[in-house]
């Protein structure tokens, strides 16, 4: 069965219809790369699969269940695109909270603390204020706040975005390990480099999904050599594409 | 709801403000100074001891409105409720959480300017004193209440920030402070009978003259807590799970 089955989803927001009947299937134990331009609905559809995102038709179906159902709220991680975190309080604090609202059993919670810091590598910051990280460190504990509990889809909102190549690199690591381990992940970005770093791509345009391939395949497709060239091909229509 | 869920969701917001000094600062000295400065303007008349416990009702109530719809907008602007709301986390868990924190600072705040006024400048009503300190605290609550129901309107801090003068001066006009309420013109006499703050005020007046009217201090505090609890309740029931 597959992790997320989205069928004719349609979804307006501030009177734009930004999904206009999207479908859409994610499949278990792979790291799925929701790969669009800016403003192309990537964040709307995931928060959509979260179930935080009014929808107006079309259905969303979570591990076997509709999206947003009390049952799936500890089963599903969420990374929004801005790091979401109390800025306030320690990196620890942060997590402590989130994985006991999670359901992490209260004796448990202080492993499962040193259990994600060591995962973002933020084992040395633990008792910091989030106020007073770095721009990378602080969106590491939003990502860290949505592995307490070790959720079996975590939807990640350009988890990546603004880091530098090395850290960039370990969290594709930590995404693929997570993937090994039994997760599904769904990892958005505007940046069609990061495709290579993904087992399935979801090409998004303007609402609609141009393309649901592995990399190799989507290259084979398009003739392109890169994903931003099969991206180009793929959406302009004057273009030497192939049609999808 | 879950008793669990709400006291976890209180220490965090108790434990962000823990980490701000100054916030706790002003909570705690600025009612004092201002029964300070009252008892000052009115030294050697006998007009501090006629407002001075409705104003001990007031300031306390103004303070915590406040405080509480300024960081619940916070809540929702930093992406945390949105990343909360996908959580295993009941909506009255987090509305009630925000009740509890917030309403134990309401208590010592209260509590702490109420034995200042008494003890400190010597206001003298005719009520017992531990009547005075426990009006005082359920004013308090109330301004968190009316904090956490009114924020769920405000899409900005600037929208929050006017929510006092709209929503809280014409209670305080009307509040029977400057006019006792009975000698109001018959529709504004009609318009208090429904406002909250004019029951927190009736109850100081009577601890201010009448030293055997308890039964009727606790009838106005019964109001006055109805009031908070259906607040409380509403800004529950208006946070959507799902936006737009
Ligand atoms: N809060 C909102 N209210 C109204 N419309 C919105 C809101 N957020 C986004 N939109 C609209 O929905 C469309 C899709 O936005 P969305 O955030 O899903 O794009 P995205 O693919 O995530 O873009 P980006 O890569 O820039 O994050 C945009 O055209 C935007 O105008
Ligand atoms: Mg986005």
């Amino acid at each position: 069965m597959d992790a997320i089955v989205v069928d004719r989803l349609r979804v307006v927001r501030g009177g734009r219809e930004v999904l206009p009947g999207l479908s859409l299937r994610v499949p278990r134990r792979a790291v799925v790369g929701l790969l669009g331009p800016s403003g192309c609905g990537k964040s709307t559809l995931m928060r959509s699969i979260v179930g935080v995102q009014r929808t107006h038709g079309g259905t969303v179906d979570v591990l076997g269940l509709p999206a947003g159902t009390r049952a799936l709220r500890d089963r599903v991680g969420y990374v929004t695109q801005s790091p979401s975190v109390y800025v306030d309080l320690t990196v620890a604090e942060n997590l402590a909270y989130f994985a006991a609202v999670t359901g992490v059993p209260r004796g448990r919670v202080h492993e499962e603390v040193d259990r994600v810091l060591e995962l973002v590598d933020l084992t040395g910051h633990r008792s910091a204020r989030v106020s007073r990280l770095s721009g990378g460190q602080f969106s590491r504990v939003s990502l860290g706040a949505a592995l307490v509990g070790t959720p079996e889809l975590l939807v990640l909102d350009e988890p990546t975005v603004g880091l530098d190549p090395v850290l960039r690199r370990d969290l594709w690591n930590l995404f693929h390990r997570l993937a090994e381990g039994g997760a599904t992940l769904l990892v958005s970005s505007h940046v069609m480099d990061e495709a290579v770093r993904c087992d399935r791509l979801l090409l998004m345009h303007e609402g609609r999904l141009v393309a649901d391939d592995p990399l190799p395949a989507l290259l084979e497709r398009t003739g392109a050599t890169d994903a931003e060239g099969a991206f180009l091909r793929l959406v302009e229509p004057a273009g030497t594409g192939v049609a999808p | 709801m879950s008793p669990r869920l709400t006291l976890l969701t209180a220490g965090r917001v108790l434990r962000q403000v823990r980490h701000d000094p100054r916030t706790l600062a002003l909570l705690v000295v600025v009612p004092c100074v201002l029964m300070g400065l009252l008892a000052w303007i009115y030294a050697d008349t006998p007009v501090f001891d006629t407002i001075g416990a409705p104003l001990l009702g007031l300031f306390p109530f103004l303070v915590m409105f406040l405080v509480t719809s300024i960081t619940t907008l916070r809540e929702r602007q930093s992406g945390t409720l949105e990343r909360l709301l996908s959580l295993p986390l009941g909506k009255s868990d987090l509305v009630a959480g925000y009740a509890v924190a917030f309403g134990a600072l309401a208590a010592v705040q209260a509590l702490l300017a109420g034995a200042f006024a008494l003890y400190v400048v010597d206001l003298n009503v005719a009520g017992p004193a531990w009547l005075l300190l426990v009006v005082a605290v359920v004013d308090a609550v109330l301004g968190t209440a009316l904090g956490l129901f009114l924020s769920a309107f405000a899409a900005t801090e600037f929208q929050a920030v006017q929510f006092l003068p709209a929503f809280v001066l014409p209670q305080f006009l009307l509040c029977g402070l400057l006019v006792p309420r009975d000698r109001l013109p018959r529709a504004l006499e009609l318009a208090s009978d429904v406002m909250p703050l004019s029951y927190a005020v009736d109850a100081m007046r009577t601890i201010t003259t009448d030293a055997g009217a308890t039964a009727d201090v606790l009838r106005d505090m019964g109001v006055v807590l109805l009031f908070a609890v259906a607040l409380i309740a509403a800004g529950s029931a208006t946070l959507r799970r799902r936006t737009a």
